[in-house]
């Protein structure tokens, strides 16, 4: 929702649809491309100032936007160049701003909205490393992140719900929410990744509709700057992982890599000493014991004991 | 003999078709009746006669003299076993003449808890483990979903052997790491259904499968670019000698190919590598390293390369866990062992260096 909007949160739904209709001539028209209009009419009544954005964040697959400001959409400096990237730039930008008002066929139609999702994306990829859209982004990603926050768990499935770009899939990371990204800057390179901050490491989105939102969209900096403005929310690092083993035995291979890993993080972590830096390993002691036990018994994890 | 003659499907059948059993192979009868494969799991299963008569069809109760058998029969087992069964059990069997439907539910889960069982031994058997080698090839079992393993096939596995602590992961052969399953009606099936050993003894056994073949033939046009400056980096850290064949009995391009230099993420901020000394620098990287050159990782030759003194050395064969290909394998590992010196023995002296190649050379 965006704060221009709140002014005219109480008005009946009948009434907005009129201030709308005023606004936008061609509503009834429009409202025949947008495949999702009644949801939309449904659930938010009380914002007309931001009527397209609005469907377009709630539609099916976008979840991982948010809103971009009024403000900063008509600024133009924050759009600077972006003209030269998307077709009808101005009738895109006027219909992200909901002042659109020309009258075409339904195929320019149709050009002009995909025009707008672009615009809408490219544009959301600047607005997210401001002040204002990191904050946005950060209210998004769920309150895990915040170091030491109480771990307020009513059940997995509410957490499941929580996370808006979901849950880092590997193991050793415990369910840490991830942040969207791109692999390039440049529009239709590659889609949307996902970012955990735990084992700093990019996965694919899990749903085949967000693989085919464009990773420039995101960008490459977004994560990185968040955790730049907000550190106190970078997860602790774990050093726990998997060890393959085959009945109760590591195996060689896997093992002998493991154990090169843990000495380049060993040299890693002399680094940081002699840098004076804090490495943001959790557990280092446990975790440094546990290297130097040499026999059968590990932790719950690695501890994969075969009982019969 | 099966009394619903229209239902044609057998329980272990019916059971792998249901949703979010997908990973199971179907368990041969012969496993199941050979009573050597169920070695101990009468103890860790309630009501395991019964679970039993269910995976296999057997009905007992159509026939009342052998319900009666099967009864004393079970009595038996009881005083046999009496001590390693928990109370609720016995209560439960004591009153099992009483067959009512919520009995039936509790054989039903004791079949579910039992089949998962068999099945953790019955994968890493021959019969089996080719069974899932099949569901691998159909990609049954989905696919890493870290970016970088670029789509390599997944293998189910447990993160212990007992059941009841964890549901099933997958288990990537390109990053040597476990995932969490993405659809959740697998966070209902328990991970000692297919156990620790499965996933590793699989790659074990069927040495042959390429499990990089999709890194290295991803042609997905958009990122192909960026791929290809990756790889060409890749390339030129690369410094694994060509002639090995195999490294602590893995093929080096079978030795995790989704990690190592080219396939780890370098946060950047509007271009610039985020430093490591930044708080919010890169911490992990370790995690996904590889060494350039995979005869690195020859443990037992670099420890014996080290020591200045060499009496305790063992013969040359047996330290040398780095297979080379026919041909000149003595010159080539003479070779390796010498720029590996040159590489790591910063603190050797030159003395050192003669002795190993001359015990090379020795044998």
């Amino acid at each position: 929702m965006s704060d221009a909007g709140q002014g005219v949160a109480a008005s009946p739904r009948d009434q907005v649809r009129e201030k709308v209709r005023e606004l936008v001539p061609s509503l009834e028209r429009l409202s025949l491309t947008y495949g999702a209009m009644d949801d939309f009419n449904s659930e938010t009544d009380s914002d007309y100032t931001s009527y397209w954005r609005d469907w377009f964040i709630s539609s099916r697959g976008n979840e991982y936007f948010c809103e971009i400001d009024e403000e900063y959409l008509t600024d133009r400096f924050n759009l600077t160049g972006l003209n030269t990237e998307v077709q009808y730039y101005q009738y895109a930008l006027d219909l992200v701003t909901d002042v659109f008002d020309f009258d075409c066929d339904d195929d320019m139609r149709e050009q002009i909205e995909k025009s707008a999702r672009h615009l809408y994306g490219l544009v959301h990829a600047r607005y997210i490393v401001t002040t204002r859209g990191l904050a946005k982004m950060v209210c998004r990603a769920p309150h895990k992140l915040h170091r030491g926050a109480p771990a307020d768990v009513p059940s997995q499935l509410e957490k499941f719900k929580k996370s808006d770009f979901g849950k880092c899939p590997r193991v050793m990371c415990d369910s840490q929410p991830l942040l969207p990204m791109g692999q390039a800057d440049i529009a239709n390179s590659s889609p949307v990744k996902l970012y955990c901050a735990r084992c700093e490491d990019l996965y694919n989105p899990k749903s085949s509709r967000h693989a085919i939102i464009d990773g420039a969209y995101f960008g490459t900096s977004f994560h990185n700057i968040l955790f730049q403005v907000y550190p106190n929310m970078l997860p602790p690092k774990t050093q726990r992982r998997y060890e393959p083993r085959v009945f109760g035995f590591k195996v060689h291979s896997a093992a002998a890599l493991a154990r090169w890993q843990a000495d380049e993080r060993e040299k890693l972590k002399d680094r940081l000493r002699g840098a004076r830096m804090e490495s943001g390993f959790e557990e280092e002691e446990e975790a440094e014991e546990e290297e130097e036990d040499e026999d059968m018994e590990g932790d719950g994890f690695d501890g994969a004991a075969v009982q019969q | 003999m099966s009394s619903s003659s229209q239902v044609t499907e057998s329980w272990i059948s019916s059971f792998c078709g249901l949703l979010g059993h997908e990973y199971f192979a179907e368990v041969s009868e012969d496993f199941i009746e050979d009573d050597f494969n169920l070695t101990g799991l009468q103890s860790q299963v309630p009501m395991y006669k019964e679970a039993l008569e269910m995976i296999l069809d057997v009905e007992p109760e159509d026939d009342d003299d052998e319900e009666e058998e099967e009864e004393e029969e079970d009595e038996e087992d009881d005083e046999i076993l009496g001590d390693e069964r928990p109370a609720a059990y016995r209560r439960a069997s004591d009153r099992r003449h009483l067959r009512i439907a919520s009995d039936l539910s509790v054989i039903e889960s004791s079949a579910e808890l039992l089949y998962g069982l068999i099945h953790q031994r019955y994968i890493t058997s021959r019969p089996g483990i080719q069974q899932m080698a099949e569901k691998y090839e159909l990609q049954h079992f989905g696919t890493c979903p870290r970016v970088h393993c670029n789509s390599t096939k997944v293998l189910p596995v447990g993160l212990n052997d007992s059941p009841g602590h964890d549901t099933v992961k997958l288990f990537c052969p390109s990053c040597l790491d476990v995932y969490t399953p993405p659809n959740s009606r697998f966070q209902t099936v328990d991970g000692a259904f297919f156990g620790t050993t499965f996933p590793s003894l699989f790659f074990m056994t069927f040495t042959d499968l390429d499990i990089g073949s999709g890194i290295r033939n991803n042609s997905s046009s958009a990122a192909q670019a960026l791929l290809q400056i990756q790889t060409e980096t890749a390339k030129g850290t690369n410094t694994t000698p060509a002639n090995v064949t195999s490294i602590n009995g893995v093929a080096p391009h079978n030795l995790a190919p989704g990690i190592g230099a080219g396939n780890i993420y370098e946060p950047r901020i509007y271009g610039f590598r985020v430093s490591e000394r930044a708080k919010s620098g890169p911490r992990m990287k370790w995690l996904r390293m590889k060494p350039a050159d995979v005869t690195e990782l020859d443990e037992t030759r670099r420890y014996w390369e080290n020591p200045p003194d060499d009496a305790d050395r063992p013969h040359d064969d047996d330290l040398n866990m780095v297979d080379v290909a026919e041909g000149k394998s003595v010159d080539s590992r003479k070779k390796i062992s010498a720029r590996r010196k040159r590489t790591n023995g910063s603190g050797n002296g030159g003395g050192s260096l003669i002795d190993t190649n001359g015990v090379g050379a020795a044998s």
